[in-house]
């Protein structure tokens, strides 16, 4: 079975920040929770790049290795999900995070954490898949439809690929080797880095 | 006139040529967008440790405009590699010379028996503020713990959704438990920082070890003699660093930065398990380690012969000051 990721081509990014919207609305995400987000680097001076950034799925995901309560799993898709059953909002996750992806609604004790929410690649949580359910915790499980992850089909200069590791990378070394520069495969030395094709 | 005028404009043409060549513009020509744009390779080689890649983002999350932290492996490293270590030998290291101890020196007896006679050493409201302490520090020494180890040790016992239903409930009352525990803190730094100033009879107490490994020798102490001033501390300056650092983990938006949040929660892993065993060893004592300790914080009235072998100066002090039977055995009536 295909090992899905994401890749952001940052010289093909303008910042549009549709991918942000999309996934707020694909899933209903709650205010102030940002699953996915563009962060730009030397913002206003040459050469600027806009990465958009989300859980990237690691291999060997950091999130899974701090997580006190073990509420995440991999799928044979190499997807990394969470149980919001099990999670307990300790925060642990987001410190382990390279790419900050674990985001809280501030409903816990004090207004601090409660349960965490995160990119899901579009593929739900340990519920029955398409549930009513799974949708309330996690948002559409467009996978289990046979789409991918709506930000990525969606991004309008096809900045944002996700599919099978492979491919994307194999997509995004022709691009580099057609037009002569490209600032990078973001997050993926970090977040894959012991296994660059696994 | 004419010739002035024409100085006048080759000077305004230099002057403009020099803002040609001056302004930022010119060197810019040079610059290619696309080909010299930010490399990811070179800004994570670039990162100091600790670092992160960060920008601008247009949510208002701070904490979001870090881009990639590699810093949270060394995170990780520590929690799943490196506290288990500190723990484990903190810990179980202290329990092992505890129980060392006890083989080797025995329960420490009161020398001169029993006298049946009572001294109050500590009030009632002293008791109060030591055991609402203490009964918090469990109850947050464990279910912290459980956020460290629990799902290596007892996870496996009870199974995946039993224990996290038990350690969401554990984690409520380790983020209430916090705050009597920082009251009575502050009430005992305030009631007993006037008997726990090191001095020269303090000195004196720990060039003999305290009279704990020979037997019937006993160091002349005031209220507190070297070892329970060292307890004190312990707790005064652990609890100072396990509340300024818990309250950074209590409000994790306070810091609005997760370097900040990784440095405190190393700092509050790391003295939580030197407190656990500094208190493993103070529960000790008090307890099974030296007979007619727990009396203190029980009824809060210690036999003569404890107070006088343990305490001698404040022995003397206090029937000085009347507050406490004399050596005929007669009773005082205590202060309160």
């Amino acid at each position: 079975m295909a090992r899905v990721k994401f890749l952001c081509d940052a010289d093909r990014c303008i910042e549009c920040n549709a991918c942000v919207t999309a996934c707020k609305n694909e899933h209903e995400v709650p205010w102030g929770i940002n699953r996915r987000r563009v962060v730009t680097i030397n913002d206003g001076k040459p050469g600027e790049r806009s990465v958009s950034m989300a859980c990237m799925h690691c291999t060997d995901a950091p999130c899974a290795a701090v997580c006190p309560v073990s509420c995440f799993y991999t799928t044979a898709d190499g997807v990394v999900l969470h149980s919001k059953d099990l999670c307990i909002g300790c925060g642990y996750c987001f410190y382990a995070c390279p790419f900050g992806a674990p985001q809280y609604p501030k409903v816990g004790n004090f207004g601090s954490r409660g349960k965490m929410d995160k990119c899901t690649y579009c593929a739900g949580g340990p519920e029955a898949d398409s549930t009513p359910a799974e949708y309330a915790k996690y948002g559409t499980n467009r996978l289990a439809e046979g789409k991918l992850p709506i930000c990525a089909e969606m991004c309008s200069t096809k900045s944002l690929l996700a599919g099978d590791g492979a491919i994307i990378a194999e997509i995004y070394k022709e691009r580099v080797m057609k037009r002569g520069y490209g600032s990078g495969m973001w997050g993926w030395k970090t977040a894959y880095a012991d296994s660059p094709t696994g | 006139m004419p010739s002035s005028l024409s100085h006048i404009r080759a000077l305004c043409a230099a002057i403009g040529l020099l803002f040609v060549f001056a302004h930022p513009a010119a060197a810019q020509l040079t610059f290619k967008p696309t080909a010299e744009a930010v490399q990811e390779d070179k800004l994570l080689n670039a990162l100091k440790e600790g670092d992160k890649i960060t920008g601008r983002i247009s949510i208002p999350d701070t904490m979001a405009s870090s881009l990639i932290q590699p810093a949270g492996r060394d995170w990780r490293d520590f929690q799943r590699s490196k506290l288990p270590i500190i723990g484990g030998v903190a810990i179980l290291g202290m329990i092992v010379l505890l129980a060392i101890f006890l083989m080797v020196r025995g329960r420490i007896r009161v020398d001169h028996g029993f006298s049946g006679t009572k001294i109050l050493r500590f009030a009632s409201f002293e008791r109060f503020t030591h055991w609402l302490t203490a009964s918090c520090f469990i109850v947050l020494a464990l279910s912290g713990l459980n956020i460290s180890f629990g799902r290596v040790l007892v996870m496996p016992l009870f199974g995946a959704e039993a224990f996290a239903t038990m350690s969401g409930w554990a984690k409520i009352a380790h983020d209430y438990l916090a705050f009597p525990f920082m009251l009575g803190l502050a009430i005992m730094f305030l009631i007993w920082i006037k008997d726990n100033i090191p001095g020269k009879l303090d000195w004196q107490w720990l060039k003999q070890g305290g009279g704990i490994l020979a037997n019937g020798k006993h160091p002349p102490a005031k209220r507190f003699n070297a070892g329970q001033k060292g307890i004190f501390w312990i707790v005064i300056i652990g609890g100072v660093l396990m509340s300024v650092s818990g309250w950074y983990l209590l409000f994790p938006y306070l810091p609005g930065n997760v370097t900040a949040l990784q440095f405190w929660t190393v700092i509050h892993a790391v003295v939580a398990m030197l407190f656990i065993a500094a208190m493993l060893a103070h529960i000790y004592i008090g307890s099974v380690g030296m007979e007619g300790a727990f009396d203190a914080m029980g009824t809060g009235e210690v036999d003569l012969n404890w107070a006088k072998e343990h305490h001698a100066l404040w022995v003397a002090e206090e029937q000085a000051k009347g507050r406490a039977p004399s050596k005929d055995g007669t009773h005082a009536v205590p202060a309160e």
